[in-house]
């Protein structure tokens, strides 16, 4: 009992992190007033390729680097149809996020279903000798305390700093911002390259630690959960990163009840992750002040400057 | 005075309108100086191409006697220029400081102290650490104001300052406004408001129809010159009789009381409220007072919750938990604050437009659109309000403020209502629509129509009404009967002086 | 710099020129994939785009699988010009085809002609059930419809993995995961000779004429317009806001419903794990590309049909990943959205300088 729990605990930590780059970088993404929801395909695109470049070259952190890219990239294109072309944000979405999902097949088709060695742990000292929560909670990849880092790195970002106010002023109100002198298109974009960046890490996590294999499909809807994520945390960044854990948990329910010797439906507990996801997002969303105050005002809607 | 900023021949031209046809300006040192112009006339457009938000199609710019071209509103301020919006430019989700810390720079800490010693010299108390949208309206120009000084400029802009005043407060800001000058700075300020520029301008740039008519001293002209200047002829004047009758109750709020979902609106406190057949009723106040929440109450787009109070009745039928829909089956119409997006689909033609409110009145039948019946009555309304359009398919987004608040009114109005309630029903209007307009108000009051109107001009309410409620903070004054009380008193009642009495003076 | 203003009235022209030029900046890309991956683009087009058209059966292939997609691009365009983002078709086809499948697995020796009427209504109802969740959830709650609708998708599919694995599975099927065949009174009747093309195509077709009906003609297709453009001014003239919601999600999920019976009542036959190849996802891009108007889903939907047949045939004869299928889809939206701007913009010069005309569109 005690075994699998402490199981959980760090598997937990492994299954969030990949959620947790992708939401932080969406976080920024909405703050700064557009709704990016083409994560999913991002992700994977940053799978797919995060992994061919790591097995060609042997290098995790090439691989890294290369999803970033790859996601960025594609992001680049949402941002030119959402910012450039003033299109209608879901709809860019989800056009960027089918091209991101076609992309991974491509990238990876000559890998599908091979795998890696996954990431080294790192040696956190007496820590990772703890008995029990050593090795579990303390003897990680890197990837997962840099996702912890950046979650506090980005919460501080956004309420302290002057990049933080500039990102919030446009995503509350971009006329006032250009009125004052903000080039609100460009720190979009930015924003925007930055959220494909993170999704591109994210989901080269997947496949280098996670899993660590290709397959398409293998994102799975994780993308989604990264979007309802970000309004479970209500726009705040630790909120967000404890939805994402308590999700990591959720997701290695089966393994756990399955331990324990239950008798469920195994598809039930593969829905399990989406019906607590619609059921906790109309709880957060039922209170609209809560969403109000933290929703940045001018969310999804074209910003076009007069001249 | 040297000078220190000149137009030369700036023209700005937009598909539909040239908004400045080489336009001749020059500023001096230390002067406070007006740019007189009714809406429309393109005094907006040239304080943005000063500030940088645009650029111009023709034409230079010298400041300080040097050829400049002010790229962004970034570049004016390193220059010397600070600006003060009409529609301010803040953030609600952000503290004062931090609005202020986006356009001038310094930590938080150290801004947070500049700003309080700044707004005590000036007598404009700040909190530096309050969020922007706790701030009354008033309360949000002082923040821009102040964030203008910190950045010591050489010229401010002041886009229609006063409309978001009470009178008294204007005379605070005059005050303001003249030490600044004083200490070197120089101010452009922009009004259509003839007295007050004769009060407190050195000098004022005339603009009509985007063009120069002249340069004059306004202490030197009457404000009537003033005004022929601007309008090319005399201001038209609404002939006003008093109200006929004690006509039927078509409108009746009694003691409601309402706390608005959002967080940032403003609570409506124990409103009660008449009006009659046959009489013009005026809801004074500065905006953000709660006239959007008692507008949208009424209009029956929000709805009384179950935590709230008070009884809402309309041609005696009691409207709480009615639909915008069901009320407008009792002959009520409404003329909404925001013209784009609620008033009128921006994207969709003025026929759609048309469509919006009057497909009861035999525009639809079973359920289908009558296109005929569209086409004939959206001509009708667009002849009848003299609206300047490319016809019933355009788009409404594609009129300017001024002909689509043109359009909006004469749809509500080709509506035949019972109760009409309108709110700033002549914003953005030119004088001669604006008189237009309220002429035909005044008429359809004769006509025995029971009319609402929310306007921030008190010159208005004081022209076309016949009785006059004050809102402050969410609570309505009691009536004054229009013909019996002054501005002063009515301004009194602006900051929420209810109780304040009629004192002697002209009666506006 | 060049810069975007809006125009004054929507441009007719950009908005036919619109995904023409969508399809044309698609198959340029397609020409460059393809020489990428070393093949000869002009024979993987002709695989692609003529191969379909060259015999009976491909040409019946292509009506098969526009008949799904145009059920469902029709009810979703509906929606989606409410600005009421269902993205679970998915899920609301396969409740269809899994209460359809029910009633004919449960039916299985009946003869009766209303057998396939009852699955018909039911499926339909199922669709709709299903997205009536969404509807809920967005009204009551205010949960986001986009995130809910596809969350729904996924518990959907396994609602149907755990159907035929279990409770629906053929007995005698030696534990495949699939159900029995239906019987003969629970499928549509073939429509043309020597192709799988069925009756469930009028079907199709006549919501389609059901849909230009309502979106083009009628008032509560107006007010369904409004809220979607504008809610402010649908709120203000009394047009409900809770109501589009409904009336969105409900037709997008009947009509995903009745493309589901019509998948497991025609080509299928019988329930197992693959249903839909994704023509959830499908239609939405078909719904954007007819402009989200129904004469233009038509067209739209048969091109998307094209693709489908098109990238099997390729893979078969040219050896083209079956990924280029999606890629097609993301880029004909991509393109189709980035060309969109010019039906409400106009690209001007730079100051000073002549407005450029509207011809732009054109070239874009």
């Amino acid at each position: 009992m005690l075994d699998s729990l402490i199981f959980v605990l760090g598997g937990t930590l492994a299954a969030a992190t990949p959620l947790i780059y992708a939401a932080m970088g969406e976080l920024v993404v909405e703050k700064s007033g557009v709704l990016n929801l083409s994560i999913e395909g991002m992700m994977a695109t940053g799978a797919a390729t995060g992994f061919v470049v790591a097995t060609m070259s042997g290098s995790t952190v090439a691989g890294f680097a290369a999803a970033a890219a790859a996601s960025m990239l594609l992001s680049f294109v949402f941002a030119l149809l959402a910012l450039g072309f003033l299109a209608n944000q879901v709809a860019a979405g989800l056009a960027v996020g089918v091209l991101g999902l076609g992309v991974s097949v491509m990238v990876g088709k000559n890998y599908e279903g091979t795998t890696i060695s996954p990431m080294a742990d790192v040696n956190l000292g007496w820590l990772s000798e703890i008995p029990l929560i050593g090795p579990t909670l303390f003897s990680q990849d890197i990837m997962v305390y840099a996702g912890i880092f950046s979650v506090i790195l980005i919460s501080w970002m956004l309420n302290r700093s002057k990049l933080g106010r500039i990102i919030r002023a446009v995503g509350e109100s971009p006329e006032a911002a250009t009125a004052i002198g903000y080039p609100v298109i460009l720190v979009r974009g930015l924003a925007v390259l930055f959220g494909g960046a993170m999704a591109g890490i994210g989901g080269a996590h997947l496949t280098l630690s996670y899993t660590p294999l290709w397959a398409e499909g293998l994102v799975a809807g994780r993308g989604w959960i990264v979007v309802a994520l970000v309004v479970f945390g209500t726009w705040r960044a630790p909120r967000i990163a404890a939805g994402a854990y308590l999700f990591g948990a959720v997701s290695l329910i089966e393994l756990f009840v399955q331990g324990l010797g239950f008798e469920i439906p195994s598809q039930l507990l593969s829905a399990a992750p989406y019906i607590i996801t619609i059921i906790v997002l109309a709880v957060i969303s039922r209170n609209p002040r809560v969403v109000r105050l933290n929703h940045p005002a001018s969310l999804g809607l074209p910003y076009l400057r007069t001249r | 005075m040297s000078e220190l900023l000149s137009l030369r021949g700036i023209s700005k031209i937009y598909p539909a309108v040239v908004a400045n046809d080489a336009v001749d300006l020059n500023i001096g040192e230390g002067e406070i100086h007006a740019i007189l112009g009714e809406n429309g006339a393109g005094k907006s457009t040239l304080m943005k191409l000063i500030y940088g938000v645009i650029q111009p199609d023709a034409g230079e710019i010298f400041w300080r006697g040097v050829h400049t071209q002010v790229k962004s509103p970034a570049h004016a301020r390193s220059l010397g220029i600070g600006m003060v919006f009409q529609h301010f430019s803040l953030f609600e989700n952000l503290t004062v400081a931090e609005n202020i810390s986006l356009a001038v720079k310094g930590s938080l800490a150290n801004l947070s102290s500049r700003i309080e010693e700044v707004a005590d010299s000036f007598g404009l108390p700040l909190d530096p650490a309050t969020l922007v949208h706790s701030l009354s309206v008033g309360e949000r120009q002082r923040v821009e104001i102040v964030r203008c000084i910190l950045q010591e400029p050489r010229l401010l802009i002041m886009d229609e300052p006063t409309s978001v005043l009470p009178p008294q407060g204007v005379e605070l800001l005059f005050h303001v406004l003249r030490k600044l000058a004083a200490s070197g700075c120089s101010i452009l300020y922009i009004s259509h408001k003839l007295e007050e520029i004769r009060t407190l301008c050195d000098r004022a740039t005339v603009l009509r129809d985007g063009v120069v008519v002249g340069t004059v001293v306004p202490a030197d002209e009457s404000a009537p010159s003033l005004a022929r200047m601007m309008i090319g002829h005399d201001i038209p004047h609404v002939s006003h009789d008093t109200a006929t009758a004690n006509g039927k109750v078509m409108l009746e709020l009694n003691d409601v009381t309402y706390t608005p979902e959002d967080p940032y609106g403003t609570e409506i406190r124990s409103v009660s409220l008449q009006v009659r057949r046959g009489e013009i009723v005026g809801i004074a106040g500065v905006s953000g007072n709660g006239q959007n929440e008692l507008m949208r109450l009424i209009s029956g787009e929000t709805r009384l919750a179950k935590s709230d109070s008070g009884v809402i009745t309309m041609n005696n039928a009691q409207v709480n938990n009615w639909s915008p829909e069901r009320r407008r089956q009792l002959d009520f119409a409404f003329v909404p604050e925001e013209r784009l997006g609620r008033g009128a689909v921006p994207d969709l033609s003025l026929g759609f437009n048309t469509l919006l409110t009057a497909h009861r009145q035999g525009l639809s039948r079973f359920g289908f659109i009558r296109f005929d019946e569209m086409k004939s009555r959206t001509d009708k309304c667009i002849n009848d309000s003299d609206v300047r359009c490319g016809g019933d398919a355009a788009r409404a987004g594609s009129l300017s403020g001024g002909n689509l608040q043109k359009f909006i009114v004469g749809r509500e109005i080709a509506l035949a209502p019972d109760l009409l309630v309108l709110s700033q029903p002549t914003w953005g209007v030119d004088v001669g629509a604006a008189s237009a307009i309220r002429q035909t108000l005044v008429e359809l009051r004769d006509q025995g129509m029971a009319i609402l109107v929310v306007s921030e001009e008190l010159e208005e309410l004081f022209e076309i009404t016949d009785r006059l409620v004050v809102i402050f903070e969410g609570r309505l004054s009691a009536p004054l009967a229009t013909h019996n009380t002054n501005v002063e008193q009515v301004g009194q009642y602006m900051t929420g002086q209810f109780d304040a009495p009629l004192r002697s003076g002209a009666v506006a | 710099m060049w810069h975007l203003v809006p125009r004054t009235q929507s441009s007719l022209r950009a908005q036919i020129l619109v995904p023409i030029a969508a399809i044309i900046l698609t198959l340029l890309c397609g020409a460059v994939m393809f020489t990428l991956l070393g093949k000869a683009p002009g024979e993987a087009f002709y695989a692609f785009f003529i191969s379909p058209f060259t015999t009976r059966y491909g040409i019946g292939e292509v009506l098969l699988k526009t008949g799904p997609l145009l059920l469902i691009a029709q009810g979703l365009a509906i929606g989606f010009r409410a600005r009421v983002w269902n993205i679970g078709a998915e899920g609301q086809l396969l409740m269809g085809a899994i209460v359809a499948g029910a009633i004919a697995i449960k039916f299985e020796l009946s003869d009766s002609v209303w057998l396939l009427p009852s699955m018909i209504v039911a499926g339909t109802l199922a669709g709709a059930g299903w997205a009536a969740i969404a509807a809920w959830l967005r009204t009551s709650f205010n949960a986001n419809e986009i995130l809910v609708t596809f969350m729904l998708s996924s518990v959907a599919l396994q609602l149907l993995y755990y159907l035929v694995t279990g409770p629906l599975r053929d007995p005698m099927g030696m534990s495949f995961p699939q159900s029995v065949l239906f019987g003969d009174a629970a499928l549509f009747s073939p429509l043309l000779e020597g192709t799988r093309v069925n009756t469930s195509l009028w079907l199709a077709l006549a919501v389609t004429v059901l849909a230009w009906v309502f979106v083009q003609r009628s008032m509560p297709g107006f007010k369904l317009l409004v809220s979607g453009l504008a809610p402010g001014a649908a709120g203000y003239a009394g047009f409900a806001e809770g109501r589009a919601v409904w009336v969105g999600l409900l037709i997008g999920g009947a009509a995903a419903g009745m493309a589901g019976v019509a998948e497991v009542a025609g080509p299928l036959g019988l329930l197992q794990r693959n249903i839909s190849p994704g023509y959830g996802f499908a239609a939405i891009i078909v719904a954007f590309l007819g402009g989200l108007h129904p004469i233009g889903i038509v067209f739209a939907a048969l091109f998307m049909a094209l693709i489908y047949v098109g990238g099997d045939m390729a893979m078969v004869s040219v050896g083209i990943p079956n990924a280029s299928t999606t890629l097609f889809q993301g880029m004909m939206l991509v393109f189709y959205l980035a060309c969109y701007v010019f039906v409400n913009y106009r690209l001007q010069r730079p100051a000073g300088k002549v407005a450029a005309s509207h011809g732009i569109s054109a070239d874009a």
